[in-house]
């Protein structure tokens, strides 16, 4: 591991200066620590935002819920409300990962993770995301868990968040405080397709700090749904998050989110716009699950993706509405 | 870079001055001698270097040891009292719960946790449910029916 300075952060505010000095921040370091082992990242200032006090989970007058950027993935899981009001974002994170990574990673570097893609992390390989303009193997390489949605030809990556895609479902937004002070950004919106730039994550900023993320309006009735290579403690070949609000034997709303297919947590509007007023009927989901999957473009060896997804998205819509 | 850090490991308090590259893992074992946990993949994979920060199980091959500054460590090492085995390690002996051994240490760690966890979150362990939980900790003598039966015989 290359050498570097370390320093805890003292307050938000030095973080960010910090960061927009060129610092990386510390979370949990489940992922970072382990990018900078195999020489992928390396960083040569590293801020310790972890003991920041972000670390509670609030519940806003509406009936929302607000998470601190520090709260440990074991935490947010476990939390009664998270339970009872947004399930699909508890089973995600306890589909993530593992016991152990999920008492050390935070929500924060939960959404910042990188992607798992084999060439990114193997400095002897060319890689866009990594090293800008060096070409992507992937495109003809080892794809098999890569992109079916919204790819370039610079980049077929995934994001491995379970989480983001939960996040992605309930409609949620993070809140970032940066050089010139604090905003908000949604989910979907903080992480970008890949382009012609794929180097880039995210819409973030050096120096951005998330410290929060605010979760949209209760999803009592809501499912996360996980295709795996091996039973527990794998990424996501392709899985899928989905909220619906039944009202009178029709689809009031639907909010489905997919993972495993895409750069970023993919938010499926047209298989939503299918089912939105809709009767709940097999038929309909094979519609919304048709129409979200048109626009699919597998590469060579992960066209199984595309008939997987529908299946299963049609099978957790249809359990969900039961 | 050097960093000046405390830590408190089984039971025992250390001052200690470190490389902040440094993890956990490594301090526990090249600068204290406490070869216990082990390092298997040293990529958070495989769950053998799994020990207890702050009573809570983590993977100490992806803990830099100056980020846990003050923290409260337990390891393989710690667990039996006075001679006595924990009872989760009389257990493993009891279900012949591994073969080479070279997990256990970090299954005992990692088992203990998780016991604590599913307490708290009020689940009810059954052989599948401890089997999802303790898949962070890989075996490669494929010991885990009598690892998950050792588990289920300890909170019985």
């Amino acid at each position: 591991m290359k050498a570097f300075a370390y320093e805890r952060a003292r307050d938000a505010a030095a973080a960010v200066a910090a960061g927009a000095d060129g610092a990386t921040f510390l979370g949990g370091g489940t992922n970072l620590v382990d990018l900078m082992k195999l020489g992928v990242a390396e960083p040569q200032r590293l801020v310790d935002v972890s003991k920041l006090p972000f670390d509670a989970i609030e519940e806003t007058p509406e009936g929302r819920l607000r998470i601190g950027a520090a709260v440990r993935n074991t935490d947010l899981a476990a939390h009664p409300l998270v339970r009872e009001r947004y399930p699909v974002l508890s089973q995600a994170l306890l589909a993530g990962a593992s016991g152990q990574l999920r008492n050390l990673a935070t929500v924060g570097g939960n959404l910042l993770q990188r992607t798992r893609c084999s060439y990114f992390q193997d400095v002897t390989k060319p890689c866009n995301k990594r090293r800008p303009g060096s070409g992507c193997p992937a495109v003809e390489g080892e794809h098999r868990n890569h992109a079916i949605l919204g790819h370039s030809e610079h980049c077929v990556a995934t994001h491995p968040s379970d989480m983001a895609v939960a996040l992605a479902a309930i409609g949620a937004s993070v809140h970032v405080l940066g050089a010139n002070g604090e905003r908000t950004i949604p989910i979907p919106g903080l992480h970008r397709l890949p382009g012609e730039r794929p180097q880039h994550d995210t819409v973030l900023n050096g120096g951005d700090l998330i410290t929060a993320v605010e979760l949209g309006a209760p999803a009592p009735r809501s499912v996360y749904r996980k295709v795996r290579d091996r039973a527990s403690f794998a990424f996501a070949v392709f899985s899928v998050a989905a909220v619906v609000e039944p009202a009178d034997g029709a689809l009031q709303d639907v909010r489905i989110a997919l993972g495993g297919v895409a750069h970023t947590p993919w938010r499926a509007e047209r298989a939503e716009a299918v089912l939105r007023g809709a009767e709940a009927t097999p038929e309909r989901f094979a519609e919304a699950a048709e129409a979200e999957l048109a626009e699919a473009r597998p590469l060579r060896d992960n066209a199984f993706k595309v008939p997987l997804a529908r299946n299963v998205l049609i099978r957790t819509l249809a359990e969900l509405t039961a | 870079m050097d960093a000046d850090l405390t830590l408190r490991i089984n039971g025992t308090e250390h001052e200690l001055t470190v490389d902040v590259r440094t993890t956990l893992l490594d301090l526990l074992r090249e600068h204290l001698g406490l070869t216990g946990a082990k390092k298997g993949c040293d990529h958070g994979q495989c769950g053998a270097c799994t020990i207890l920060i702050d009573g809570r199980r983590a993977n100490a091959c992806l803990a830099l040891a100056v980020a846990h500054d003050g923290a409260e460590l337990t390891t393989v090492e710690g667990l039996a009292q006075n001679d006595e085995l924990h009872p989760l390690q009389a257990a493993f002996i009891e279900h012949d719960a591994f073969q080479c051994g070279y997990c256990t240490p970090g299954q005992l760690c990692s088992a203990i946790g998780m016991i604590e966890e599913a307490r708290d979150d009020g689940a009810t362990l059954d052989a599948a449910e401890i089997g999802e939980r303790m898949s962070g900790n890989v075996c490669r003598c494929g010991a885990y029916p009598n690892v998950v039966a050792a588990i289920a015989d300890t909170i019985a």
